[in-house]
């Protein structure tokens, strides 16, 4: 992938809300999390938000990676194993239950993992290919789509 | 064509007569060659026959073909587009180029798994496409592990080959090509642009044929590549062509001679030729036991990294520059792109320098290749120039190199020149043609001035537009140019721009999916 930074911000936030979304819609309702199912897409939809919120801030620390690189590029496997770290950090919040809105505590680890590394999944492999059917500029704009 | 130039498929010289001097009739006449600016009646006064389509593409190589399809898919029909080239597929030029220069069918490419001339959207990408072809995962294993545990993934030239000419037929382009070579393209007063034919002997009762259309592409190609003086003047002064040789020439012979007997060579050039040849040289050593010695000269001898800072450090060592493709990867659509775009004059052409220059990917088996050659004593890289080159005994060549340690003497059976050295634009007549009477100007590295629309800048005929795409538009507002994807970013360009004009439809996500959907199913358009 060839990202700009303000490429890379837009297609974080268009495929985590639009592509992430879709997903977490379908997925919740399978899910082992307590609660009713309203209570369970509040807790989905808010980590889906922390994840678009801190990715965003993730993005400027991978810009400024990536300025090492001499070919100024971000190859494939990267973008996939990023879900490392940034699952990671959600994780943590979710633990100290500094996640505004939902009782993090409660999350069972199995549970996150599922909807955070399938998430991730879904949108890696769209990014990595399918996008470029319907946005046929988004590429050769480094990832900007307005 | 002048012989210090190599020849390349459909630039078969056409002979040019001087004006009116042939028996044939519709000839250039004194008046059109003088004139800038064309008048039907001027054409009319020549008995030289026009006909009339909306768009024309000069050239008839992957810039047109690539055009040509992003332009029937975004629905333009294949009688409004007409395409002037003397090859009779677009890949026979860049075909005989990779297979002398040592990539056949079954060998990799430099550029990457997205790079599909056959395909605007790149997806599926060649890497995906093989890995489903072959049914096996190693394709997609290695995508997802580029660079790092692995080189960057390229496609087989014959996929490239076979995929293009898949899409060939689907959209077909067979029928817009008219045979011929052109000879100018001028300005129409009134609008537009003609553009002269010389069509084949015998194709039509007049000497040329003019084309009036709106709206003009050129896509030449090289404006020529040529030998360099030293090695021009040891064939022209010998009359030795076959020991001598550069590597965009067939030089079969020369591998053929080592196989019959042990022999030196010498390579000349930091670049992918370079590896390529080299490649060939030992792998004929390990697969036929031979006992090739290899010599390799490079003008520029890198020892590591370099660059400014630590922000644009490149790699580097036993000679070479080391780089994936031939400008770092991110100038086909990242930052490298966004930031040559809005670069003016010395500027650009300083960032050019920067990131251009010889260089040649690092790959693992060449690696390997050369690191035994230079521990078992027959591969010997060195910083140094020819001085003199001059027959030796039986047959052999008698070279000498000025190196950083003092003049070296070797004698050697062949040498193999793998540097390219790419003509000015005004060896080329028809580049030559627009810059003198077209309007056309130079960039910030002397080639063809283009704006970021890759409208040939200063040849507006309105409501008419010329654009220009390739190797002639290399220093422009995107440094990619000269490779498939580049060939087709312009394209997209042109068809942006074409689309503001009324000429075409636009590919919004709907029209876009649906013509994919066309493309997935080799659905004829
Ligand atoms: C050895 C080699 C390897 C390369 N490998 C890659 C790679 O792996 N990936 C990649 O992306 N790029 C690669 N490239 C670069 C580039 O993609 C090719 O050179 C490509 O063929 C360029 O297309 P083109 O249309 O500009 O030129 P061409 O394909 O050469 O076509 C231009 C054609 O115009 C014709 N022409 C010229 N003048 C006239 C005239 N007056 N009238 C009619 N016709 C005319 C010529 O006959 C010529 O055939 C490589 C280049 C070389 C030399």
């Amino acid at each position: 992938m060839l990202p700009t930074l303000n490429g890379r911000i837009q297609t974080r936030i268009a495929t985590l809300v639009v592509i992430g979304g879709l997903w977490t819609l379908l997925l919740t309702p399978l899910l082992s999390l307590p609660g009713s199912l309203g209570d369970r897409y509040t807790v989905t939809f808010t980590i889906l938000l922390t994840t678009v919120v801190l990715g965003v801030l993730w993005e400027f620390v991978y810009h400024l990676i990536m300025q090492f690189r001499w070919e100024k590029d971000w190859p494939t496997g990267l973008a996939l194993i990023t879900v490392v770290n940034e699952g990671a950090l959600v994780w943590l919040l979710l633990s100290l239950d500094a996640v505004p809105g939902i009782d993090g505590a409660a999350v069972p680890l199995g549970a996150f993992l599922l909807l955070f590394g399938t998430t991730w999944l879904v949108v890696w492999l769209m990014i990595v290919g399918p996008m470029r059917v319907p946005f046929i500029h988004w590429r050769f704009r480094g990832g900007r789509l307005v | 064509m002048r012989d210090d130039t190599i020849e390349l498929p459909g630039r078969g010289p056409v002979a040019d007569r001087a004006p009116a001097s042939g028996g044939q009739p519709g000839d250039l006449t004194q008046e059109l060659l003088d004139t800038d600016w064309w008048t039907d009646d001027m054409l009319v006064r020549a008995g030289i026959p026009v006909h009339d389509v909306p768009f024309v593409s000069v050239g008839g190589g992957i810039g047109s073909f690539v055009t040509v399809d992003y332009l029937r898919i975004c629905g333009v029909p294949t009688s409004a587009i007409k395409v002037f080239t003397q090859l009779n597929t677009p890949w026979e030029s860049y075909e005989y180029l990779t297979r002398v220069s040592q990539i056949p069918r079954t060998e990799r490419l430099r550029s990457d798994s997205a790079s599909c001339p056959d395909n605007i959207w790149g997806f599926p990408s060649y890497g995906i496409r093989e890995a489903w072809a072959t049914k096996s995962l190693k394709p997609l294993w290695h995508l997802l592990t580029e660079p790092f545990l692995n080189d960057y993934w390229t496609p087989k030239a014959g996929h490239a080959f076979e995929s293009m000419e898949r899409e060939y037929h689907r959209i077909g382009y067979p029928e817009t090509v008219v045979k011929g070579q052109v000879r100018m393209v001028r300005r129409r007063i009134g609008g537009g642009y003609f553009t002269i034919l010389t069509p084949p002997e015998g194709a039509t009762h007049t000497r040329r044929i003019a084309y009036r259309s709106r709206y003009v592409h050129i896509a030449v190609g090289y404006p020529g590549l040529k030998f360099l003086p030293d090695l021009q003047e040891y064939r022209e002064k010998t009359r030795d062509y076959g020991s001598v040789v550069n590597a965009y020439e067939p030089h079969e012979q020369i591998y053929q001679r080592l196989q019959a007997a042990p022999g030196t060579v010498l390579v000349r050039g930091g670049g992918i030729v370079a590896s390529r040849v080299l490649q060939r040289l030992i792998d004929d050593r390990d697969r036929l036991g031979l006992q090739t010695q290899i010599l390799h000269s490079f003008r520029t001898f890198v020892t590591g990294s370099h660059g400014p800072h630590i922000w644009m450090r490149r790699r580097g060592g036993d000679g070479w520059a080391y780089q994936g493709f031939n400008y770092p990867k991110s100038v086909w659509g990242g930052q490298l792109k966004a930031r040559v775009r809005r670069l003016e004059g010395q500027d650009r052409a300083d960032l050019y320098k920067q990131f251009g220059g010889t260089n040649t990917p690092k790959r693992r088996n060449w690696q390997e290749q050369m690191r035994r050659g230079r521990q078992q004593g027959w591969y010997q890289a060195f910083q140094g120039e020819i001085a003199n080159l001059r027959p030796g005994p039986s047959g052999t060549v008698h070279v000498e190199l000025k190196t950083d340690q003092g003049p070296r003497q070797v004698q050697v059976i062949a040498v193999i020149d793998c540097t390219g050295l790419e003509a000015d634009v005004r060896e080329h007549r028809v580049l030559a043609d627009l810059l003198d009477h077209g309007g056309a100007g130079r960039n910030p590295l002397g080639r063809m001035d283009v704006e970021r629309s890759f409208e040939l800048r200063g040849t507006r005929s309105e409501p008419g537009r010329m654009y220009l795409s390739g190797s002639a538009a290399n220093g422009g507002y995107f440094p990619g140019v000269d490779t498939f994807l580049g060939l087709q970013i312009a394209a997209q360009e042109i068809a942006d721009d074409l689309q503001t004009l009324g000429f075409c439809s636009g590919l919004g996500p709907l029209r876009s999916t649906s013509q994919w959907w066309k493309w997935a199913r080799g659905k004829r358009i």
